[in-house]
Formats: structure tokens, sequence, C-alpha cells
């Protein structure tokens, strides 16, 4: 077996460049990685699995992984599944701006308040399941102050 | 009505010149050839959508990758793309030594700085396929 990081979770987004939600994967796995759970998760490169990158592959099929899309084609997910193993968790951009009543996000390239305070949320939902999965306790969830934040 | 040319950033979500190809590819079909070029997402083609790969089967494209891994040109190719044109961010910032681009979310004013640049070579790319006749 290749030699690890130990108890990471990888996080998968999308990065979808024609969509704003794409954006939004983007910012909120950034987010979890830099300033929320940097200690717990890494993140991989989405293409690197078609273009051979072999450490993101190996990573996806000893460690559990989440996947954050923006859109119900559900990219990330099922090229993590395709190329080395099935996401532990699946978070839908749009499914969650659904719950949280958020309209108008943006665009791809620069998202509006709305937008940032929805990559906040999704920043929430990765981090609640990374705890889940490293069988953290409930309080280090992510603080409510920190949702909707940059 | 002539295709627009495909444009297909690097999703790079760990490094600054990543990023820079994505802000470049943006302001190529934004600002510098709205009217020429689209953006093509790179998820999309490693996932093999069909709407995707029709977009780039048989023609032109543009990839911008940020490392030498070059993801989006080789997505591009194996979705059937006939002809590659390459813009390597790690090559551009060599001939900008002055620019020191940082950030990932938020780059920097070098790392605008540095899309700007990519972007530009991309333009000149446009022009000469247009000058050649067009995209397909």
């Amino acid at each position: 077996m290749p030699d690890l990081p130990k108890k990471k979770v990888g996080l998968i987004s999308c990065s979808g460049e024609e969509l704003p939600e794409g954006t939004v994967t983007r910012r909120a796995v950034r987010k979890v990685l830099e300033t929320l759970r940097p200690d717990d998760t890494v993140t991989l490169c989405l293409p690197l699995f078609l273009a051979g990158g072999e450490g993101e592959r190996a990573f996806a099929r000893y460690y559990p992984t989440i996947a954050v899309d923006g859109c119900d084609k559900r990219c990330a997910a099922l090229a993590t599944e395709k190329y080395s193993a099935k996401p532990v968790a699946s978070i839908v951009v749009t499914d969650v701006a659904k719950v949280n009543g958020c309209k108008a996000i943006g665009t791809a390239r620069r998202l509006n308040a709305e937008g940032l305070r929805l990559a906040g949320e999704v920043a929430g939902k990765i981090v609640e399941e990374t705890d889940r999965l490293l069988k953290k306790k409930p309080k280090s969830a992510v603080r409510e102050s920190d949702r909707g934040k940059r | 009505m002539t295709r627009k040319i495909p444009v297909v950033p690097c999703s790079g979500i760990g490094k600054s010149l990543g990023a820079a190809a994505r802000e470049a590819a943006y302001v190529l079909t934004e600002d510098l050839r709205s009217d020429k070029t689209k953006v093509v997402a790179l998820a999309l083609l490693v996932m093999g959508d069909e709407e995707a790969k029709r977009e780039v089967a048989g023609g032109r494209a543009i990839a911008i990758d940020g490392c030498k891994l070059e993801c989006a040109a080789k997505s591009l190719a194996s979705c059937g793309a006939a002809n590659v044109h390459k813009i390597a961010v790690f090559d551009v910032v060599r001939r900008h030594r002055g620019l020191k681009p940082e950030g990932v979310c938020d780059l920097n004013e070098d790392g605008l700085k540095l899309a700007r640049a990519a972007a530009e070579e991309a333009a000149e790319i446009v022009d000469d396929v247009d000058a050649e006749g067009g995209h397909a």
C-alpha cells in the first residue's frame, strides 16, 4: 500500500468552470482545507483522475472521500467512483442552495454575497461530514459564526 | 454560424497557477474574445459528458493548464479534439518573471496579471484560427 497520510478525508470538488455553483464548490472546499479543518482534510484534483494522477487515485482508493458537486450531473462523485472508489459522502450545491433559499449567486467568475454565503453553507456541510467520518464529537462541528463567511 | 472555440482551463484547486488558468479562461471568453470562444468545464470532459464531447470533438480547442501534467490538454485530446492549442501558465509565468501569483479562490494582483497575460496569448491563437478560416 502506498505511503499515505493518516486520518485524513479527501475533498473532491467538481470546480465546474461553466457554472457559479462550480465556483461555490471550489470556495467551500478551500475554506474547509485552509480554515475549518486544515488538519483533517486534503484536496484531490478531479482532472488528475483522468490524466493519470496515481497519488490521487490511490488516496481515494484507501481513504474516505467527500465529493462536492455543483449540479446533479455529479461529475466529482461519479469520476471518483469510476477511477478509484465510491465517495463516502456526496454534497450537491444546488441541493444546499434549495434548502437555504439561495437564488442568484453571481457568476462563475465572481460570486456575489449570496454566492459567498452559499459557499459558507456548503463548507459547513463538508465539516459535518468530515467530523462524522473521523468520528469527531458534534461540538467540533463548524461554528454558526463561521457559516457564510468568505 | 461558426462554432465558438471551446476553452478548457485547468480545474486546479491546489495551486495559484491553476487558479490563474481558470481566471485566464474567463478573461478570454468574457473580456477579450467573447464572440469567438466559450468555456467548457473540464470535469464534464473527464466524465465523458456527451454534450461536452460534442462541443470539442473534431474541432480546434484551447487548453489552459496550470501545471506540467496538462490535464486540460490531455482531456481534450481524449475527447476527440482535432487540434489542441496549449497555453501553459507555468511557461507564461517564466516570461513574466516579476510576477508572484498567490491565492487560489482569490488571486492576488500578480495572479490576475498573469491570467491576463495567458489570456492575451490565447487570444492570439484565436485570431490565428480566425485568419485561417475559422474553427470547424
